[in-house]
């Protein structure tokens, strides 16, 4: 049996989304610059994408650009956004949990003369609003915070981060890297005061290497990409013609029936947690239930390091990853982890569990009996 | 420009009745070698000579850093050769040499003219005078300086001249195959691909065995293995990595032994396992990447505790190195950046806080005794379950 439990790393493509996108390459293959019929075809793969999106974001098309994923949506907004107001002053604020996307944008701009305060989380993963009003300031031009945390599935308080940031200087621009969150709940911008927003393809079971950014229309944004001025400009380079149509086309399958597949979700997670937790000595990073993520849970075995138990998982056909799957080629520890302070010896015996529409719950049976087989077998060996 | 490769051999000159052997070995390597390259390439001998001649156009730089991978070779000189169409024309394709392989000009010289074609009308002295002479003439600016000269030109009469001045270093060594074969311990880290390396470079053929510790250590860290064997099968030719499953045989060893003798134990079984498979192999002898003090498994008593499983010579061309020196050629060999990727290697899952550093062999054989009942099948079953891996370029 071969059971993907690594949905946040990245998903199976939607089988429709993947036919589009072939009769898009090898079909409707033009360029959607060129004057021809061809053109004008692929032209209209990408207005149609824009609508999509927009629909689901309740914004208007023009306010969508596609990108080449999530972190380059991150480095857009972040970078292209902080260089257009750095006039207005030089002060940033993000978290402390944030994906390598916007830490190492932010470590950037620091090198540039920028100044980042790094909101701490507390035990859940979770900002307190206190902290971001005592580090706003009147020269303050930008806040980028997640939606929801692809380590733990914390998720933060965006509209009332919104709200705050608005209430205290109407020139802040917010930011918000919902990778993880779009295709799982229902974000409103403008409800939200939400002035870009970054969303990527391959989570929702679109395609790798295409994702969006929406910018409010009053917003200013350089750009950081210079060429042939596609995309008003803002992200120049031949559209990702399939790519992009991929991720409309996956976005609209993911949020026709959001609130049952969501529901499922959470039941499949809660019924997962019930089962592991069964296991001594074993816990969850984070909150449960519909306090978090409904895809991800963190779970914590010690005594076991988390390499291993995953290439014991491997061995079963369960794939999962070890911290999450962006940090788990480097050797340190997770950012994450360290913040909302897992002791250093659980840090290193952490593995995540992400689901997915595809995700059954025989599956996840599957999974829990794995682990009661294995976890008593390795902990007979550990290392002294 | 150059339109053939003189290669020059340092040992293997001085082997007496043996030396076909080793020149023979030579060519064929090196007609390996150049078949990587873009281009036709004719390798043959002649007088005490090995010539690589380009028979089409071809890439220089590839064909000479592929060269540079030969084992026997000490020295590749990029050599010009043209027709015998008259001293004077010579003169001519000389001075054109000079022209285009040294734009600075102010150096001094030393023409080395050689008559392997004896009826060629002036004498290799003549030669030498005449020729300086008529490069005098062209570029006043140098000057001729017959003890330590910046340029050695070199021309060999022969049924065509050749020019040549440069010599690019080889490798040095000895053709791989002319020294029997030897299993490697390769476990993943910066020392065992550079002692396979150094053993190769004596003329040996490389077989290699990764003790393999799944789930403990990753699909990754087996390719990462598979990556360094590729490495070094650039000097040493084609590798034959043996996977073994070492896992239930640690477990048992954990199972049974003290966790401070745990790595001496290990090594001792994967030593007797390596000399196994080496002997079914033809293989003459085991290569270890080990060197004194490294680490608790390389003291002077450790080695002596795994040496003794074993009746073959293990070979252990790191022993007196340091680390930073090993570095050093892994960075030549190119292996550095695939060692230190963090995978881990079966080495370390167990590894005790402190372990033993001055084992005692009787009480290490002691401790051995708790696995009689299993550890035979359990050695039995990871030589039957042995996954054969040929690498090479």
């Amino acid at each position: 049996m071969e059971v993907y439990l690594d949905n946040s790393a990245t998903t199976r493509c939607f089988d429709d989304v993947a036919a589009l996108m072939t009769q898009i390459m090898c079909g409707d293959y033009g360029n959607p610059s060129s004057l021809h019929l061809k053109g004008v075809q692929a032209e209209t793969y990408i207005r149609y994408a824009k609508e999509t999106i927009a629909k689901t974001l309740k914004v208007n098309e023009k306010e969508i650009y596609f990108t080449s994923g999530g972190t380059e949506s991150d480095n857009i907004a972040l970078i292209g956004g902080a260089l257009a107001n750095h006039r207005m002053g030089r002060r940033l604020i993000t978290t402390a949990i944030e994906h390598p996307g916007i830490l190492q944008a932010m470590k950037h701009l620091e090198e540039q003369g920028f100044h980042v305060t790094y909101l701490p989380v507390d035990q859940n993963g979770i900002i307190r609003l206190e902290d971001l009003r005592k580090a706003m300031t009147r020269d303050t031009i930008l806040v980028s915070i997640m939606h929801t945390n692809n380590e733990i599935g914390s998720l933060q308080p965006i509209e009332e981060a919104g709200a705050l940031i608005k209430k205290m200087n109407p020139n802040t621009l917010f930011h918000v890297d919902a990778v993880q969150g779009f295709g799982k709940f229902r974000i409103y911008p403008k409800k939200m005061n939400i002035d870009m927003l970054s969303g990527s393809g391959h989570k929702i079971h679109g395609p790798k290497g295409v994702g969006f950014l929406y910018i409010h229309e009053n917003v200013k944004v350089k750009p950081i990409i210079f060429g042939g001025g596609q995309q008003n400009g803002m992200r120049s380079g031949t559209e990702n013609v399939p790519g992009i149509a991929g991720l409309a086309k996956a976005a609209e399958m993911i949020y026709v029936n959001l609130e049952e597949e969501v529901n499922k979700l959470y039941s499949l997670k809660q019924k997962f947690i019930d089962g592991v937790t069964k296991i001594e000595n074993v816990s969850i990073n984070g909150l449960t239930g519909k306090n978090s993520a409904p895809h991800v849970v963190s779970v914590s075995v010690r005594g076991i390091r988390s390499e291993v138990l995953l290439h014991a998982l491997e061995d079963k056909g369960i794939y999962v990853s070890a911290g999450s799957a962006c940090a788990a080629r480097k050797p340190q520890p997770s950012a994450t982890l360290k913040a909302i302070g897992v002791e250093k010896d659980l840090m290193e015996s952490t593995i995540r569990f992400s689901f997915s529409v595809f995700t059954t719950a025989d599956e996840i049976d599957y999974t829990l009996q794995a682990m009661y087989d294995i976890i008593p077998m390795l902990r007979k060996y550990t290392r002294h | 420009m150059f339109t053939a490769f003189l290669i020059k051999y340092a040992e293997i000159g001085v082997k007496g009745k043996n030396r076909y052997i080793f020149e023979d070995a030579l060519v064929q390597q090196i007609k390996y070698a150049v078949k990587r390259c873009e281009g036709e390439f004719k390798v043959y001998r002649t007088q005490g000579r090995i010539y690589v001649e380009a028979l089409s156009e071809f890439d220089f730089d590839e064909t000479v850093d592929n060269l540079k991978t030969v084992f026997g070779i000490s020295g590749i000189c990029p050599v010009v050769y043209v027709e015998d169409e008259g001293f004077e024309k010579l003169g001519k394709d000389v001075v054109k040499y000079i022209g285009e392989v040294y734009p600075e000009k102010n150096k001094t010289f030393k023409v080395n003219a050689r008559r392997a074609r004896k009826n060629y009308p002036l004498t290799s002295m003549e030669i030498n005078s005449e020729m300086g002479g008529v490069i005098l003439d062209s570029y006043p600016e140098m000057r001729v300086d017959v003890h330590k000269p910046d340029i050695m030109l070199n021309i060999e009469i022969r049924e065509k001249i050749y020019i040549y001045s440069e010599t690019i270093p080889g490798p040095g060594g000895m053709p791989v195959g002319t020294g029997g074969k030897a299993m490697l311990l390769l476990s993943g880290g910066i020392d065992s691909p550079v002692a396979g390396y150094m053993i190769a470079k004596r003329g040996v053929k490389i077989d290699a065995v990764y003790f393999h510790a799944p789930p403990y250590t990753s699909e990754r860290a087996k390719q990462k293995v598979v990556d360094l064997a590729r490495q070094i099968s650039r000097y040493t030719g084609p590798i034959y990595l043996h996977v073994i499953n070492f896992t239930d045989i640690q477990l048992y060893i954990y199972e049974k032994c003290p966790h401070d003798e745990l790595t001496i134990i290990m090594r001792r079984y994967m030593m007797r396992i390596a000399e196994r498979i080496a002997k079914e192999t033809e293989c003459l002898g085991l290569i270890t990447g080990e060197s004194i003090g490294q680490v608790a498994s390389q003291t002077m008593q450790s080695l002596a505790a795994t040496n003794e499983v074993c009746t073959m010579p293990v070979y252990r061309p790191l022993i007196g190195f340091d680390k930073m020196e090993i570095v050093e050629v892994s960075e030549k060999i190119n292996t550095y950046e695939t060692s230190i990727l963090p995978y881990e290697d079966c080495c370390t899952i167990f590894v005790a806080k402190h372990p033993v550093t001055k084992p005692n062999l009787n009480i290490i054989r002691r401790s051995e005794q708790n696995l009689e009942e299993k550890i035979e099948d359990l050695v039995e079953t990871a030589l039957k379950n042995d996954e054969l891996i040929i690498v090479h370029q």
